[in-house]
């Protein structure tokens, strides 16, 4: 396997603050990358220097085969690009936007409309084509801009925050696309997200990054599993015996007893929790806890990551449940 | 070739938005009009003796100057939509784009300058009305376009060199509004130049614009100073210049 993109000590300072610090990235062809972090972390401003946007201070990076910064035209060749905030010309329709985006990127004449429909269909707006874009909604401009990022055909595709304030439902569709998209041509991904679920869910590899930094990288799945496991939280009497007797079992991580119940880690939560209630034995109730890249940024930064403001993080995905155990 | 296609690209933009946004159209012609109708002829209706004025009515007489001022400020003012682009975000997806920065800046300088050469043409073609006595040959014709043409691409880039360093539009209008006024009323375009005092005289032959409306008045109304070559050579000189400092003022700027 190639590497779409490689860094190396990859740097940009602004005045004081080091917005990316000696980053070290090797992102494989095909895959989706996710830079995960709180706003202000440097994932943009990492994307802005591979798209050529920004020239480094310090470091390489080499993108689709070429230097950013001694080849930063045959870079942007290969790259497509959705940025955070609205980039389409809200005057003309969305057919003209990628039109012109077409005639821009040296996509032959000829080959344009056949494109434009294509792309319009791809993100199911082939309807609204020929409105102007001002009359669209926000996630309908999003899915236009992602359209008109994959216009023509680049072999790496950058998402800066895709569904940056879009409702639920509108994001769910975006994911969709975002999907259809993996499955149908051949990409690599690169996106920045705040949002816990966005990575879970698109990423193949997530980049946990704080301050400019990669705090870790891994799958979400290792990433998850690095920090123990799911919780079952119970509420039981004699919490400190049961804490006793937990301590030998080997399919348990951790366990902990905190403000009168267990706090109890443990791998493979379905199979295991019958053995986890065998070994305890009475308990009040019970709560499962699954492990979020939420968790997995607490537990290496220290802090939430709503803490830094992102927002509307739906966040922790609790499944309580209660039952009587008598 | 690309980079050719991407030039037709940001030209096709610009002059869409021109002809979408009718008001602009609409509205960049009522001050040329009110000019040439209020000032012009309110000026005119008190003036007897027009000898100094080549023996036309003294509307007649600024018509060339008032087509370069429509030029003029159009163009330049043009300058305060890069500022709106890098506003919202579709400066980037411009300049994320494969183009060179200067086939960019190219691409805006010749929709800013079609954009002031439709309005310019309007004027052309109400004149004929309004003013019977200007001549107007195909020759006269040509001329003047040829010193729109040029005026409008020194003025589109002068416009957005100022917007590609300034970060909000006060600030644009601001710095416009010093540059612009003093090349208008310095240009000649609303009096005779032969009997200014020595320091007006000095300061209308610094003026660039000064060499645009010359000419159109010397095919126009037969008058001049400086005849036709050395204006058109103050124009092209004008035009390498800005177009220069406009590529690298757009190679430079910050988003």
């Amino acid at each position: 396997m190639t590497a779409a993109i490689r860094t190396r000590k990859l740097t940009k300072r602004f005045g004081e603050l080091v917005a990316v610090d000696e980053l070290d990235l090797a992102i494989t062809e095909g895959e989706v990358f996710g830079l995960l972090g709180p706003n202000g972390a440097g994932k943009t401003t990492t994307l802005s220097m591979l798209a050529t946007l920004l020239a480094p201070d310090g470091g390489t990076a080499t993108v689709a085969g070429h230097d950013v910064q001694r080849a930063p035209a045959q870079v942007r060749q290969h790259i497509g690009m959705v940025f955070q905030d609205p980039s389409s010309d809200d005057i003309l329709t969305g057919r003209e936007n990628l039109y012109l985006h077409g005639l821009m990127y040296g996509v032959p004449r000829r080959e344009i409309p056949g494109r434009v429909a294509e792309a319009l269909e791809l993100v199911a707006l082939e309807n609204r084509g020929n409105d102007r874009v001002r009359t669209y909604s926000g996630g309908m401009r999003r899915r236009l801009e992602l359209a008109r990022g994959l216009l023509h055909h680049p072999r790496i595709l950058f998402l800066d925050e895709p569904t940056l304030g879009l409702d639920p439902q509108t994001r769910e569709r975006i994911w969709t696309h975002i999907e259809t998209i993996v499955a149908e041509r051949k990409v690599t991904i690169i996106l920045t997200t705040h949002y816990m679920e966005e990575a879970d869910r698109l990423c193949d590899r997530i980049a946990i990054i704080d301050h400019g930094r990669i705090v870790t990288l891994d799958t979400p799945e290792a990433l998850k599993e690095s920090v123990g496991g799911d919780t079952v939280r119970l509420e039981l009497a004699e919490a400190e015996a049961a804490h006793q007797r937990l301590s030998t079992l080997d399919f348990i991580s951790r366990c902990e007893v905190r403000g009168g119940g267990l706090d109890v880690a443990l791998a493979d939560v379905p199979r295991n929790l019958p053995r986890l209630f065998n070994a305890v034995g009475e308990v009040e109730s019970f709560a499962v806890h699954t492990t979020t890249l939420n968790d997995v940024f607490l537990h290496y930064t220290g802090r939430d990551i709503r803490d830094e403001g992102g927002e509307g993080t739906m966040g922790w995905m609790r499944k309580v449940q209660s039952v009587r155990n008598r | 070739m690309n980079q050719l296609a991407g030039l037709y690209a940001i030209w096709l933009r610009e002059v869409k938005v021109f002809f979408r946004e009718r008001s602009r159209l609409i509205g960049s012609l009522l001050t040329p009009l009110l000019w040439l109708l209020v000032v012009g002829k309110g000026i005119g209706a008190s003036i007897e003796d027009t000898s100094e004025f080549g023996g036309y009515d003294y509307a007649t007489f600024i018509f060339p100057g008032i087509l370069c001022m429509t030029i003029l400020f159009t163009s330049v003012f043009y300058g305060l939509y890069i500022i709106w682009d890098r506003k919202i975000d579709f400066l980037k997806e411009v300049l994320a784009s494969p183009l060179n920065r200067s086939t960019i800046f190219l691409g805006k300088v010749l929709g800013g300058c079609t954009d002031a050469l439709v309005q310019g043409s309007l004027l052309l073609l109400l004149a004929p009305l309004l003013f019977p006595d200007l001549t107007l040959t195909p020759y006269s014709l040509g001329v003047t376009l040829l010193f729109l043409f040029l005026l409008a691409i020194a003025m589109s880039s002068l416009g957005l060199i100022i917007g590609s360093r300034m970060e909000s539009p006060e600030g644009f209008s601001l710095v416009t509004g010093l540059v612009v006024f003093p090349m208008y009323f310095l240009s000649g375009a609303l009096f005779p130049k032969e009997n200014l005092p020595m320091g007006l005289r000095i300061a209308t032959t610094l003026d660039p614009v000064t060499y645009a409306v010359d000419a159109i008045r010397q095919v126009m109304l037969g008058m001049h100073e400086f005849g036709l070559l050395i204006d058109l050579g103050v124009l092209l000189a004008l035009c390498a210049v800005l177009i220069a400092i406009g590529t690298w003022s757009f190679r430079t700027m910050r988003l």
